[in-house]
């Protein structure tokens, strides 16, 4: 049985973009298209989730992606608490379910969960009351649903259709829990050719089974692409022996206004952020005409908010 | 049984008829999805309206989210023009417990302070659960609370309303 539907077929939790159907993935987006103009009106709240309580429970620390949920949650008229809980006190499963139990205690409704583990989302998720609905905001390498959910969004507002493109995805797949969501949903919605780009190193063995194309030669990879998806190079993985250096990075697979100009003339040039400016992309691409990277971060906040509204009219009250 | 119902052009023309006086170009048309727009689609050309048409999804303000969740097709509110000060026409297809025009109204107010609201409804068919009541009827009748009244839109772009 799969834990993030209901048995009528809706969404109960959202933990992975994988084995989520395209009509729950479109709905979602159609969702989040008609909250696009809440945050430009007088009055930035809609009063859906007027008396709700939210916990956003962040294991690890990101203050971006915690504030656009928090943001998005207060445009619902949803009560928000963050809290920080430091890993260290954290170490076995049995405190975290300590802490869930304590805020379903409170009367929490929903638990946004952001853990270094892979799993850690789904662990609450199996756990909770029936009426608490859990949102994956990151799991170790595991998976991002929101972040892989506005990059779908993204690309449909510019592009408008998924059936004719070409997405190419470069960088560090391996440790990127937002490569793999997005490689879901762009499969699922029906993108004919998607690839990823990056050294060995940094590929996952055996990628090719999730229906995408590689290539170790970015000029190549780029070539008639629609679509650019840059990862974020974790620093941490410089030390280690799976690169050189930062600059050696760069000169292959740093997306610059030269590379760019391989790819299709309209393409656009996504990021999840934060950026790495002269690792794994220009400031020139970064800034430049074609990058739609600030845009990614607006409509993160509709597409946060449309799950939350979708989860918390589904929630068995 | 649905001979029984007027025709909805012809309601049309009465509402028409009935709000020509008061339409000033300060006026501005609010349709409610989905059938409240194809009413005001209508009443806008009618009126020669100068102002854009508005659109209204009430979806997010419902007061019954809790019980049956979201709407599955949301469409955007469409408000094109600034609502402080304005008169708005409100427009629905059918008036019925009143809760779709509180909602809608409260919407409304979350885009700005207008200086009215008028509504008009192609029928009201009682069984009011608010004190909301319409400014401008088509018709008026009153059916059994558990019978509803729908519109409906052919392909040619023809409005008919139905009893079930």
């Amino acid at each position: 049985m799969n834990l993030q539907l209901n048995p009528d077929g809706s969404l109960r939790h959202l933990l992975t973009l994988d084995g989520l159907p395209r009509t729950i993935l479109t709905h979602i987006l159609d969702t989040a298209e008609s909250f696009m103009d809440v945050g430009e009106r007088e009055v930035k709240k809609v009063p859906l989730l007027r008396g709700k309580s939210i916990f956003n429970l962040f294991f690890e620390p990101s203050t971006r992606t915690r504030t656009t949920f928090e943001i998005a949650a207060k445009r619902l008229s949803a009560d928000v608490v963050n809290l920080n809980i430091s890993t260290s006190s954290q170490t076995k499963g049995e405190a975290i379910l300590d802490t869930v139990d304590n805020l379903a205690a409170m009367h929490a409704d929903m638990f946004i969960v952001r853990h270094s583990q892979s799993g850690a989302a789904h662990f609450i998720a199996r756990n909770v009351a029936p009426h608490i609905s859990v949102i994956n905001a990151g799991d170790g390498r595991h998976s991002h649903p929101t972040q892989g959910l506005l990059d779908m969004f993204t690309i449909r507002r510019f592009k408008g259709e998924f059936h004719n493109l070409t997405v190419a995805i470069v960088g560090d797949v391996l440790h990127s829990r937002v490569a793999r969501s997005q490689i879901h949903a762009l499969t699922t919605l029906g993108v004919p050719e998607v690839r990823v780009i990056g050294p060995k190193t940094l590929l996952p063995t055996g990628v090719e089974q999730m229906g995408v194309k590689v290539f170790h030669d970015m000029e190549a990879g780029l070539a008639g692409c629609d679509v650019v998806i840059m990862l974020r190079l974790q620093n941490e993985r410089m030390k280690g022996a799976l690169l050189p250096s930062a600059q050696e990075y760069f000169k292959f697979f740093g997306l610059t206004p030269e590379k760019l100009a391989l790819a299709k003339p309209d393409a656009i040039v996504m990021h999840p952020g934060p950026m790495n400016r002269g690792v794994e992309i220009a400031s020139e691409v970064a800034d430049g005409p074609q990058s739609v990277i600030l845009p990614q971060v607006t409509y993160g906040i509709a597409v946060r908010m449309a799950v939350m509204a979708i989860l918390a009219g589904g929630a068995t009250a | 049984m649905p001979a029984s119902l007027p025709d909805a052009h012809t309601l049309i023309t009465r509402l028409a008829d009935a709000i020509a006086p008061t339409i000033t170009p300060n006026t501005f048309i609010v349709g409610i999805h989905t059938g409240g727009v194809w009413v005001a689609e209508r009443l806008h050309a009618m009126l020669r309206s100068t102002q854009p048409l508005g659109t209204l999804d009430i979806s997010f303000y419902r007061d019954d989210f809790s019980r049956i969740g979201l709407h599955p097709q949301v469409k955007p509110s469409t408000l094109p023009v600034d609502l402080e000060g304005r008169d708005i026409l409100l427009v629905d297809d059918v008036l019925h417990s009143g809760r779709t025009v509180r909602a809608a109204m409260n919407e409304l107010f979350d885009y700005g302070r207008p200086a009215s609201i008028r509504l008009a409804v192609l029928v009201d068919r009682g069984g009011h659960e608010l004190p909301v009541r319409p400014d401008f009827a088509g018709h008026t009748l009153s059916i059994p609370s558990n019978q509803n009244i729908n519109l409906s839109r052919l392909d040619d772009g023809h409005l008919t309303l139905t009893l079930a």
